[in-house]
């Protein structure tokens, strides 16, 4: 028998509308200026990350939202707040490995990446921002799996 | 002291070594080296599973070569390394639940005894002043402390539990057998034996209720003299603790550490490392790429500030700086060790 699941009846909302941005070949696409990373590159990037659970992507159970994303790219800096389907779910720490490993392999290094959840006072919050705990984590091959497997359809 | 007060300081880079295929994490300079004609000589330890050995190329150079790459000993992570007090042994902790101790023959080194024992990762080891005594902390919450025997043996006399978290870091006293350790569970810990029975125990919790750390403490560092430590932590801020040397050295272990005075507000990320140098000066290395060096501070009139920013150096690595280590020689060079894979060798100068 499979393990009970954590939240067996998630909802399941809409994709966004994914808007056209320039790129290189655009008329109007200028390869020099500096582009800024912000909210919307952020989230384009975590989107389609699966959830451990379920079929489903973090955008589509609304695990994460554009607007819980904060950027200083001046800074260098990005937080994701992510709420998982239900509050206290043990699941919460494989999703915010799997937002952070995806941002540092998708910005440039000098980013500094913090997820986290809403719940304040919140012990996933401090292993996720622990960088030894969360490296020592990614030497582990069966949760580096977990983790890679969600990962997939985000660089489809 | 004073005359840091009037100089004007500057911290140069000297050099940037390169070699680790991974972050580097720690830092140690071979306490036997770096005087009398010797070159110094320092150890770095990586993600990348090794430890390398960088070797000043002559006594007055500033120029630093990678000497030997330790590696196929560990499998994981080596998390941090230290040599013992002779500078013939060096100790390096790992994610791979084990301690390797090293000693150089000829010019290699050979990998003479593994301690094993922890349940998980290991994250610091320490030697006691006189070479006898190592202890090492794990994921595991338990410290552990070895005694060195001859032949290369280590057996293990005490496993101290008591955090109830993961150690971060261990500490032994420069000149007393009193241990330190310090955790996620935002404590530090001291622990004394009674005299001469290898009954060890933890003797105080410095913690949130006395002055003490409200997030990981990561790491702590005593003066020249033993009489005062410094910690620093992920609430962004490092205190500063002192105790009566005098009950102490006379044998009191119970002897207690007192807050003296916390610095605020000149970190915004968490702080990996703290190093006090024995002229007195406090490096920090934190996750904002800077290093920041302090001074105790001479006119208590202005603000009562007991120590001071001497100044900060911003942008010192490309990403987080997880180590920072002052010379043993006082001769104001400092090593940093960063997420960027590089460690710099930096000389502070005054002019």
């Amino acid at each position: 028998m499979a393990p009970a699941l954590i939240n067996a009846n998630p909802v399941v909302y809409e994709k966004k509308e994914r808007p056209v941005r320039s790129r290189p070949g655009d008329g109007n696409f200028d390869e020099y200026a500096t582009e800024l990373i912000d909210q919307l590159e952020i989230f384009d990037h975590i989107r389609d990350i699966k959830d451990p659970e379920h079929p489903y992507s973090l955008e589509e159970l609304k695990v994460i939202t554009e607007d819980a994303i904060e950027v200083d790219d001046k800074r260098s800096y990005v937080r994701v707040t992510f709420t998982p389907t239900v509050e206290h779910c043990s699941m919460a720490t494989v999703i915010g490995l799997c937002l952070r490993v995806k941002l540092m392999r998708s910005l440039p290094s000098r980013f500094k990446v913090a997820p986290g959840t809403h719940a304040t006072e919140d012990a996933v919050n401090k292993q996720l921002n622990d960088k030894e705990r969360v490296a020592a984590a990614l030497e582990n091959p069966n949760l580096v799996d977990m983790v890679d497997e969600c990962l997939t359809p985000s660089y489809e | 002291m004073t005359l840091l007060e009037e100089e004007s300081l500057k911290l140069t880079e000297v050099q940037r070594l390169e070699g680790h295929t991974d972050r580097v994490w720690g830092l140690a300079w071979n306490p036997a080296t770096g005087a009398d004609g010797v070159p110094a000589v320092l150890a770095s330890c990586s993600g990348d599973k090794t430890i390398r050995i960088w070797q000043q190329r002559s006594p007055s150079s500033t120029s630093f070569d990678c000497k030997a790459v330790l590696e196929d000993t560990h499998s994981r992570t080596v998390r941090s390394c230290a040599w013992s007090p002779s500078g013939k042994q060096l100790a390096t902790a790992s994610f791979d639940a084990t301690t390797a101790i090293w000693e150089q023959n000829g010019s290699d080194f050979e990998c003479v005894s593994t301690l094993e024992g922890h349940e998980n990762e290991v994250k610091s080891v320490s030697w006691n002043a006189s070479g006898s005594l190592l202890a090492t902390c794990s994921r595991d919450k338990c410290v552990w402390i070895w005694e060195v025997l001859p032949g290369n043996e280590y057996d293990c006399v005490s496993v101290l539990q008591g955090h109830t978290q993961d150690v971060k870091m261990v500490q032994w006293h420069p000149t007393v057998d009193v241990l330190f350790s310090c955790s996620y569970d935002n404590t530090i810990k001291v622990w004394a034996d009674d005299g001469d029975s290898d009954d060890w125990h933890c003797v105080q919790t410095l913690g949130e209720s006395n002055s003490g750390h409200s997030s990981t403490v990561w790491a702590l560092s005593f003066n020249s003299t033993g009489d005062k430590m410094v910690t620093c932590s992920d609430d962004l801020t490092i205190k500063v603790w002192d105790v009566d040397i005098i009950s102490l050295q006379s044998g009191d272990g119970n002897a207690s550490w007192r807050h003296v005075c916390t610095m605020s507000g000149y970190h915004d990320r968490t702080i990996f490392s703290v190093h006090w140098s024995k002229e007195g000066i406090i490096a920090t290395g934190a996750a904002d790429d800077a290093i920041r060096l302090f001074a105790q501070s001479q006119d208590h009139s202005v603000d009562g500030a007991l120590y001071k920013l001497l100044l900060k150096k911003e942008k010192a690595h490309d990403m987080d700086i997880n180590s920072v280590q002052w010379s043993s020689t006082g001769d104001r060079l400092l090593a940093s060790a960063s997420d960027d894979g590089t460690i710099k060798i930096w000389k502070l100068e005054s002019f």
